[in-house]
């Protein structure tokens, strides 16, 4: 590492820095008080140790802790310990943690060492592979605020894991799935060891009692496979037969059954065949496969649980904002519309707001799937869960808690998960069906072979009933459906109900509406018409800086196309009519063209006139001695809306705009964007009628509208896709909601439908394939039990795996 | 021939064992962290100090 370099970060040190602690003899330089705050309680704590062994860099703490360490006193909150503390004894205490920072093992050591060296601490175990920390500490001797304070100390930061109860079942649920996988593979491979002998020897090579010893080591070593690994399949077919169905679990349980009480049998009575190393092997694959299957599924729907846990539990509330900038560190619970808080660099959002000062951008990749960060500078909103990148952000609160977009989000897929899709009850109706049919052909078939071979008819039948169960027909439909949700989830087109991926995928008119739509919705600077001395950059500088303080619309624009920063002094607002400022000692007017000319009295320009004709609005900048600029606003066409239609009609679907504003402007923004049919001026009582007639013709419409003013329609087409932006996103009803306000995604996530619905149609053929090329090979006695056991799971795992392949980002 | 009649109960036995030690080792979270531990034998905590520093 050179000597320009912070020994403890590797950030560069800044020119003028000079910061440093000795460590192992030398001096080593550091970048920021934060850093030489941690190399030197490292140090101190002789922990240099750490600097020898680590393999990576750690994250450097950037800002001095103080201000962090004062919101910790509220973790000793008996209120606020309740979800992640857990009292051991009289007064020990342990408490689940999560610690950011972590880079490599060697800080596992340092915080491991320095934790316990604090007084009072009883014990600390940190799990390297997922980053969380259990602490035991006596109450009586140590606050928890002192433990999450020494781990500040040197550098890390630690919050409450407060483990989500779903989260733990699906830990449990694997946990047990694993065992039971295990506990049948020993119990086959042991089997095993003893059926190869018996099928091996020849007639007399073995006595009558070593084969009757073989048979009950294998029936003591196949109990526990039948009592306790296939315990779901038995209790899955008599839950559906108490409610007078027949399930997946029906023929399995019964195959497994009969060959198991068969085999106990002919143990019994020393005659017969046994079938203990079968129903082994069968239990194994059968459980290997769901186990496979059950890990693919939690991780597709781990989504909703990531977004659960944005939300940071403390806020820096500002309470005297702007007078006075003191920092009070309070739950992110508490904090209520109206508050001012402080959000740094690198910290989340906790609550929907807008920004009132600073410049910076947020990270909203998570919530929008847009992956690139959004600036955000005065006026603009920030969604709480988002990550601040670059500058501290004072920020107004406007929503908390249920009512804030994430909330909204969480709630909005939830209800898609709970909902069954069309597609998949007749996917389940079809299979139920099936296995009816089924359980009478085994029937059949036992009564045929009966007559045949008497001696075979049993691991048929079994073979029968395992080799066909309807598994990957039953599953080819919601796992993909699922899946395609997720990864539509993450390019931030949200799925809100369970049939919007199949009915996209199939829709052939795409109507849009055009404000907020194809177009941004909002006033952006289209043209600057400089009029005076000044260029056009300096006057959308000067432009933006009057309006500074503005929360007007266009003074959001010109903020958002400023390029430097220039000062102004004596900034003030004339309702409805503008803002004035003063700039190099002279007098600034910004606004309705009117009230500026007031101030030197000057009439316009004759090439300023035909900007003012032109339709949109049209903001005047002049100073004492006259005119400066014109600035043109209006609503501008989305950067990604003609490459999203132009792909929609190359793959053949039909386009329309339908949009209650004049014919003019519609014509024009469908020009540009090459849409042909387009119905302008409609009222939404039109634009149901407009649907309408497009469905009666047969067409599969999808609508794409801002969710809130397009109610009707959109309730009318068959899909219908919202704009996510709004607080009111928890009302929208719309299918599919675009977070990103990204086109392009919305081209990605038809793209992914569109898959999904390929996907479906493989996994059906797949598995109706499989099955009836299964069943004569059963029935004619070429597939032993074990094979039957591969063939059923190798057959729902392909399903599995096949609509895996959705969470890749592929072409098309 | 006769040894069959222990070696299988035997390996009936055995099998229990090692089913019960995983069953413990699955209990006791050996399988949670598959990577910590192993850079943690790497580690002393009793070194005594050293002047050298490495680079």
């Amino acid at each position: 590492m050179s000597e320009d370099h912070c020994y403890h970060c590797g950030l560069p040190v800044p020119a003028g820095v000079e910061l440093v602690v000795e460590i192992d003899g030398r001096m080593r330089r550091m970048c920021c008080v934060g850093c030489q705050a941690v190399a030197k309680a490292i140090i101190d704590n002789g922990l240099g140790d750490y600097y020898r062994n680590r393999d990576a860099l750690p994250e450097s703490p950037r800002e001095a802790m103080p201000a962090q360490l004062a919101g910790l006193a509220l973790f000793d909150h008996a209120d606020f310990q309740k979800t992640f503390v857990r009292e051991l004894g009289e007064s020990e205490r342990e408490a689940a943690l999560i610690i950011d920072g972590i880079t490599c093992a060697a800080c596992i050591w340092l915080i491991e060492q320095h934790v316990a060296r604090q007084p009072g601490v009883l014990g600390i175990e940190i799990n390297f592979a997922s980053r969380r920390a259990r602490v035991r500490w006596d109450e009586a001797r140590a606050k928890l605020s002192a433990v999450l304070a020494a781990i500040a100390a040197i550098g890390y930061s630690a919050h409450p894991y407060d483990v989500a109860r779903s989260e733990e079942l699906a830990r449990k649920e694997r946990r047990n799935a694993l065992w039971r996988v295990f506990v049948a593979g020993f119990g086959m491979m042991q089997v095993m060891m003893y059926a190869v002998p018996v099928y091996l020897a020849g007639e007399g090579d073995m006595s009558a009692d070593i084969e009757s010893l073989m048979r009950w080591a294998s029936f003591v070593l196949t109990l526990p496979v039948v009592a306790y690994s296939a315990a779901p399949f038995f209790r899955g077919a008599w839950r559906d037969l108490r409610l007078r169905r027949v399930g997946m679990d029906v023929p399995v349980a019964l195959g497994v059954g009969a060959a198991f009480i068969a085999s106990v049998w002919a143990t019994l009575t020393a005659s017969g065949e046994v079938y203990f190393d079968s129903v082994t092997m069968f239990v194994f694959f059968l459980l290997g496969g769901r186990y496979l299957e059950m890990t693919a599924r939690q991780r597709a729907v781990s989504v909703t649980e990531a977004l659960a846990r944005l939300m940071p539990a403390f806020a820096a509330r500002v309470a005297a904002y702007p007078d006075d900038r003191s920092v009070v560190q309070v739950m992110a619970a508490e904090l209520r519309p109206g508050d001012v808080v402080l959000v740094r660099p690198g910290e989340t959002i906790p609550a929907d707001g807008v920004v009132v000062e600073g410049r910076s951008s947020a990270n909203e990749a998570l919530l929008t799937g847009e992956s690139v960060p959004v600036v955000k500078v005065p006026g603009a909103s920030v969604i709480g869960g988002a990550v601040n990148v670059e500058g501290p952000l004072y920020l107004r609160v406007e929503q908390v808690g249920e009512t804030t977009r994430l909330a909204a989000i969480i709630q909005l897929m939830e209800r898609a998960s709970l909902e069954r899709p069309r597609i998949v009850q007749l996917a389940d109706r079809i299979a139920a069906r099936f296995i009816q049919a089924l359980l009478l052909v085994a029937a059949a078939v036992a009564v045929a072979w009966w007559f045949i071979d008497p001696a075979k008819t049993l691991w048929i039948t079994v073979s029968v009933l395992v080799v066909t169960c309807p598994c990957a027909l039953s599953l080819a439909t919601p796992v993909a459906l699922t899946i395609a949700s997720g990864a539509m989830a993450r390019i931030g087109l949200l799925v809100t109900r369970s049939h919007a991926v199949e009915t996209l995928a199939r829709a052939t008119h795409f109507v849009f509406d055009k404000t907020g739509t194809l177009t941004l919705g909002r006033p952006v600077l289209l043209e600057v018409l400089p009029l005076g001395r000044l260029n056009r950059l300096a006057c959308t500088d000067l432009a933006a800086a009057i309006e500074q303080t503005s929360e007007h619309p266009f003074g959001v624009a010109l903020r958002e196309a400023v390029g430097s920063a220039v000062h102004v002094e004596a900034a003030s607002n004339s309702p409805g009519c503008g803002m004035q400022a003063v700039f190099d000692g002279r007098t600034v007017r910004v606004g309705r063209p009117a009230w500026v000319g007031d101030l030197h009295g000057q009439p316009l320009p004759a090439a300023a006139q035909a900007l003012l004709d032109c339709g949109d609005t049209v903001i005047a900048l002049a100073d004492e001695a006259g005119w400066l600029a014109l600035l043109r606003f209006g609503d501008a066409i989305r950067p990604d809306a003609a490459a999203m239609i132009a792909e929609l009609r190359a793959a053949g679907r039909q386009v329309a705009l339908l949009t209650g504003d004049a014919a003019p402007v519609a014509a024009r923004v469908a020009g540009a964007l090459g849409i042909d049919a387009v119905r302008a001026g409609a009222t939404p009582l039109e634009k149901h009628a407009y649907v309408e007639a497009l469905q009666a013709q047969g067409a599969v419409v999808a609508m794409v509208g801002d969710g809130v003013n397009d109610a009707p329609v959109l309730a009318r087409a068959q899909v219908s896709v919202a704009m996510g932006s709004g607080s009111q996103l928890a009302r929208t009803q719309a299918d599919l909601i675009l977070l990103s306000e990204n086109l392009m995604q919305l081209s990605r996530g038809y793209r992914l439908a569109r898959r999904a619905l390929r996907v479906i149609r493989q996994n059906l053929v797949w598995s109706f394939v499989y099955n009836f090329v299964a069943l004569p090979l059963a029935m004619v006695g070429w597939v032993t039990p074990w094979m039957a056991g591969i063939g059923m799971s190798g057959s729902s795992l392909l399903v599995v795996l096949n609509s895996l392949r959705l969470q890749k980002p592929g072409k098309g | 021939m006769e040894i069959l009649y222990l070696l299988i109960p035997l390996s009936v036995v055995l099998v229990f064992v090692i089913g019960a030690a995983f069953w413990w080792s699955l209990k006791s979270g050996q399988y949670d962290d598959l990577e910590g531990p192993g850079h943690r034998v790497l580690m002393d905590d009793d070194k005594p100090e050293r002047g050298k520093a490495d680079e």
